[in-house]
């Protein structure tokens, strides 16, 4: 198998069966990280970022920094190391060699939640909802993400219990209806239909109060109109000043909303521009767009 | 026979459905009827007709109402781990064996330690000795997952079994006689906790009972009840949204030591004589069943649940079957069942509320065609 995340995807389900990163960083490889002065511009910085499993290089050297309010694509072709790179940002693995900053807070290391808590949330490829719970009690468990009600506290009712309950379930309905899923608040996350899946998964991520929001592929599936919204979505997500990181493989809604984008190819950065030098740019035509349709 | 549980599972749901569609002070007298109910079902045996055909036979009825007090509790406290965060905990015994032990220790007279307290004054030592239990045990074990759990609190249970079985300090198969009872005088002069008569024993069960399903309520029904599903449904993404997952996972944990603890002191108070052989792996089983049985992650599901494994048993004593004892057929019966129930109503005779929902759902969308 040459494609090294095209394994790791399949098998993202059950974590127990996933390979964990065993490439041990050689004394070359230490010697030649050197980490970057963090850049005060930046809000979120992948340096020099090396993930190995075994022999097979998922992310090799790759860099990139986000800066806030923008929409930023990481695109390439099956396998090219994206959802990898996603899932050493939210802890799921951790990289082999370099780091990764958010505002300036070194990220490899810290575990998933408190990477959450520290502004960075993710909706996934393969839908991961907690199927059996409804749509509100999905978003509230993000919102929980800051309450501080202890198990005390809910036992004997105290008034931040209440207070807490009450603003989650206010945002739950609220982000419900900003991802235009209101009204399905009581609906089992199994009984959702498709497209309502996936904007649920962007409610919960929403509800940790991200300043950062990565979505990975939110638009596979999706018909063009369904398409068009999702468009807007984004948009709106970003214009109440959360900054996107976007995971997607539709060339005409990457290029139609992302400021700026990578291109991975085989876990390297092969290009990084705005989309109008990406799509020019000879190499990620070759390795990822193929031969150009007006050339067949 | 698919039929039979179909049927009886679909009345046990529309009567929860019913209850749930009440307003408040409905559902507040549909809870008080059921209580009084629960407090007067010692003198079952009076009623004309159907009671003598329910009351146990070869078990003393209030005693068998007192087992039913306590098994109730240890399913509501292993659904806690099991069924909420779903965390498959083979060796809940274990819990329900440091809870007995530690009164036995404190009051009893044959005890090494001479300490002789009253059985009220080691209650509250039984129950933190097996909550500080669960938290050492889940500690290091709760990062395991799935059946890799499973098997490591199948060894903790064997532990504290062998554990008692061979050393002098547990005695054994010898045992601590004489365990005190809990305190209280009747009226005449005479201890309301007695070696005769187990009313109060299963009333003070019954007011434990309520308690503990309220604690659980509350805590279902908050932050901490979403924790726990989540982590059942998907323990990564939970985490990934934010959820201390190891602190709630020990949270459950450390719950279900506390309710499996008190369930021991309470057996300790009444039998009075506590040795290893009632610690054995079957115990846990048992309660897993009953769990699973009655329908994992709701409360009612473990009451119905806890009823059964502790009655079905006790009604079946002094039947002869072939010449045995017919509750000596009780594992197969058990057996049998669990596997019927999986069968045809493999979500517990009392489903969730959320997975009957799931189901109604199911079915409105099928309707159309």
């Amino acid at each position: 198998m040459t494609d090294p995340n095209e394994w790791t995807d399949a098998v993202a389900g059950t974590p127990e069966d996933r390979p964990v990163p065993t490439g041990e960083p050689t004394a070359s490889d230490i010697a030649g990280y050197v980490p970057h002065a963090p850049d005060p511009e930046a809000l979120l910085e992948v340096d020099d970022v090396t993930l190995r499993f075994g022999g097979v290089v998922a992310l090799d050297a790759v860099s990139f920094s986000l800066r806030r309010g923008e929409i930023f694509g990481l695109i390439g072709p099956n396998g090219a190391g994206k959802t990898t790179c996603f899932n050493a940002m939210t802890g799921v693995y951790r990289p082999t060699i370099g780091e990764i900053r958010f505002r300036g807070q070194v990220i490899t290391g810290k575990k998933k939640h408190q990477i959450t808590h520290m502004g960075i949330a993710r909706t996934f490829q393969n839908i991961r909802l907690f199927p059996e719970m409804t749509a509100i009690e999905n978003v509230m468990v993000g919102a929980d993400a800051h309450h501080k009600t202890s198990v005390l506290g809910a036992l004997f009712r105290v008034p931040r219990f209440w207070r807490e309950e009450r603003d989650g379930h206010r945002k739950a309905l609220e982000l419900l209806d900003f991802v235009g899923i209101g009204g399905r608040g009581n609906v089992v996350a199994r009984n959702l239909a498709y497209g309502e899946q996936r904007r649920l998964e962007i409610a919960r991520a929403l509800a940790t109060n991200p300043t950062l929001l990565c979505l990975d592929e939110p638009a596979a599936g999706f018909n063009p109109i369904e398409k068009d919204k999702l468009l807007d979505l984004i948009r709106r997500i970003r214009d109440i000043g959360v900054t996107i990181l976007l995971i997607e493989h539709d060339m005409r809604l990457v290029m139609n909303v992302c400021e700026r984008i990578v291109v991975l190819e085989f876990g390297k950065k092969i290009a990084e521009g705005v989309p109008a030098e990406v799509r020019e740019n000879p190499r990620v035509i070759n390795a990822y767009l193929g031969v150009p349709a007006d050339a067949a | 026979m698919r039929e039979f549980f179909q049927t009886i599972g679909r009345s046990l749901s529309h009567a929860r459905d019913w209850y749930h569609a009440q307003p408040w002070w409905g559902r507040l007298i549909v809870v008080a009827v059921v209580l009084v109910g629960a407090v007067f079902l010692p003198y079952l045996g009076s009623v004309p007709g159907i009671g003598p055909q329910i009351i146990t036979q070869g078990t003393d009825w209030y005693t068998a109402l007192f087992h039913m007090s306590y098994y109730v509790l240890l399913a509501l406290g292993l659904n806690v781990v099991v069924g909420y965060a779903g965390l498959l905990d083979l060796g809940y015994v274990g819990f329900f064996a440091v809870g007995t032990y530690a009164i036995a220790l404190l009051t009893s007279p044959d005890s090494e330690l001479n300490a002789n307290w009253r059985w009220l004054a080691a209650l509250p030592v039984a129950i933190m000795a097996s909550v500080v239990s669960g938290v050492l045990f889940g500690w290091p074990t709760l990062r395991l997952r799935g059946d890799y759990l499973a098997i490591v609190t199948l060894g903790f249970a064997e532990i504290i079994r062998t554990f008692a079985d061979s050393t002098t300090l547990l005695r054994g198969d010898r045992g601590f006689s004489s365990v005190p009872h809990p305190p209280g005088t009747k009226g005449n002069g005479q201890p309301l906790f007695g070696d005769i008569d187990a009313r109060p024993y299963y009333w003070l069960g019954l007011a434990v009972i309520v308690l503990v399903i309220l604690a659980i309520r509350n805590l279902d029904r908050s932050r901490v009840g979403r924790s726990w599903l989540a982590i059942r449904e998907d323990e990564e993404a939970a985490e990934i949204m934010g959820v201390r997952t190891v602190k709630f996972k020990l949270w459950a944990f450390a719950i279900g030591a506390f309710v499996g603890g008190l369930a021991g002191a309470l057996f300790a108070g009444e039998n009075g004589f506590v040795n290893s052989s009632t610690f054995v792996l079957q115990f846990s089983i048992l309660i897993l069943a009953a769990v699973v049985m009655g329908g994992a992650g709701n409360i009612p599901g473990a009451i119905l649940g806890g009823i059964l494994i502790s009655y079905i048993p006790d009604r079946l004593t002094g039947i002869q079957v072939f010449g045995i004892d017919a509750a000596q057929y009780k594992f197969l019966l058990f057996g049998i069942l669990i596997v019927v129930i999986m069968i045809f109503r493999p979500q517990g005779l009392i489903p969730s509320r959320r997975r009957a929902a799931e189901l109604r759902d199911r079915e409105k969308e099928a309707a159309p065609q």
